[in-house]
């Protein structure tokens, strides 16, 4: 029993681990930065092909999709964002399908990619990059530098500090505490945007490989075999497809929240109260 | 799980298919979309004129219709006012005609009558020379008395 739950605790081990290369700060986590880039880049290829063929005639199935989620980015843009803005509309597409096909990689079965990778000479392989902190950081932090530009570009530096100082309560022996009000609550926005995405993907994927370890202590033979593992077998199918189906859900729903903060709070950022 | 420079290659990315996303894509797909938008409003724009234009020239038919109907019943109105008047005017002639003819005839009557009325004479005359020539048995010189004779003549 000792050795099963080790062999369970290697498992999860294993399946939560990235490749990294380098050490101390300067470690690159390859996995989740090349899947995260080839999904970046397999976004970009297809609504730039369907871009390339754009007319304005009848459009086909592709540029179809694409003018769908363009427009609804803009109307979104439009309902949020007050005032025009080239790259609001543009970062939210970005910000959504981006995120949409990172989260998309947890429904690939937990031990496709590691054992494939294993097979090919990779200890470790982790196909989600959004379970990445480094990964929803990367994002939430970009957005955090976007905040700032957009309260400078739209108030000034003059006008973002007065606000930064000045703005709940406008009385000069307040500015510590204003200040101190403002610095929390400009830094809770890209933690609570990064830590949910990363938790709800986090948590999802640490269920999928606790649903995965149910036959983990059979052998191939034995599950197919003996009554208990063929039991789990079925317990772990049904339990497997509801968990994928919620997440088929979850999945969207995380990128939209995502996206649709990022536009509140660059909205929120371009208004002076 | 460590903050490492993982989160640095990330944000770049990030930056990178963003810019590329509102370089590449945005412009060319929000063209033809804005295009597309524009065409059919225009379209639209022609069919309600088009619309306008019907309604226009079926009013302009309605008006010419009318008015054609307006003539024709004029026309027919002085076709038969013309025809009354032909009518009445052949009846005129005709009248005329007839008075004429029945004139002529009753001069032509008349003098028929004058012309029987002196060849009677005239036989009457020679009925009485005759008569009186074998009343008298004898010639009466015709030359001395002829014009006692005419004188007779006119008086009957």
């Amino acid at each position: 029993m000792s050795e099963n739950s080790g062999g369970v605790t290697y498992y999860i081990n294993h399946h939560l681990t990235h490749w990294s290369i380098g050490e101390g700060f300067w470690t690159l986590h390859a996995d989740s930065l090349i899947v995260s880039v080839l999904l970046g880049s397999l976004f970009c290829w297809i609504f730039w092909m369907a871009s390339r063929k754009a007319t304005e005639g009848v459009p086909g199935g592709l540029q179809n999709f694409v003018e769908m989620m363009i427009d609804g980015m803009n109307k979104i843009t439009k309902d949020t964002f007050h005032g025009h803005n080239p790259l609001a509309a543009p970062l939210a597409l970005t910000l959504f399908c981006w995120i949409f096909l990172m989260n998309l990689m947890d429904l690939v079965p937990i031990d496709l990619a590691p054992e494939t990778m294993h097979a090919m000479g990779w200890d470790y392989f982790k196909i989600l990059p959004t379970v990445n902190m480094n990964v929803t950081f990367g994002l939430s932090l970009s957005v955090l530098a976007l905040i700032i530009i957009y309260s400078i570009h739209y108030k000034g530096v003059k006008g973002y500090l007065h606000e930064l100082f000045f703005h709940p309560f406008n009385h000069w022996s307040l500015a510590p505490f204003n200040f101190a009000l403002n610095f929390v609550e400009l830094f809770a926005k890209p933690v609570s945007l990064s830590l949910r995405l990363f938790g709800n993907l986090y948590a999802a994927e640490l269920i999928f490989i606790l649903i995965a370890t149910l036959t983990l202590s059979y052998g191939i033979f034995e599950v197919f075999t003996s009554i208990g593992g063929i039991a789990l077998l079925i317990g772990q199918i049904i339990l497997a497809t509801i968990w994928a189906i919620f997440h088929i859900l979850v999945i969207p729903l995380q990128a939209f929240i995502f996206m649709m903060l990022s536009l509140v709070y660059l909205s929120m950022a371009a208004e002076s109260h | 799980m460590e903050i490492n420079a993982t989160l640095l290659g990330q944000m770049i990315a990030f930056g990178i298919f963003v810019w590329f996303t509102m370089k590449f894509v945005w412009p060319n797909v929000s063209k033809a979309m804005q295009a597309r938008q524009d065409n059919i409003s225009d379209g639209l724009a022609a069919a309600e004129r088009g619309r306008k234009e019907l309604d226009t020239a079926n009013e302009k038919a309605d008006e010419i219709l009318q008015e054609a109907r307006k003539k024709a019943g004029e026309i027919i109105d002085k076709a038969n006012k013309r025809s009354n008047e032909v009518i009445e005017e052949a009846k005129s002639t005709a009248r005329a005609e007839g008075e004429r003819q029945l004139a002529a005839a009753q001069a032509q009557i008349e003098q028929e009558l004058n012309q029987a009325k002196s060849e009677l004479r005239e036989q009457v005359v020679t009925l009485a020379i005759t008569g009186a020539t074998r009343v008298l048995e004898r010639e009466v010189d015709a030359k001395a008395h002829n014009d006692l004779l005419s004188d007779l003549a006119k008086q009957l």
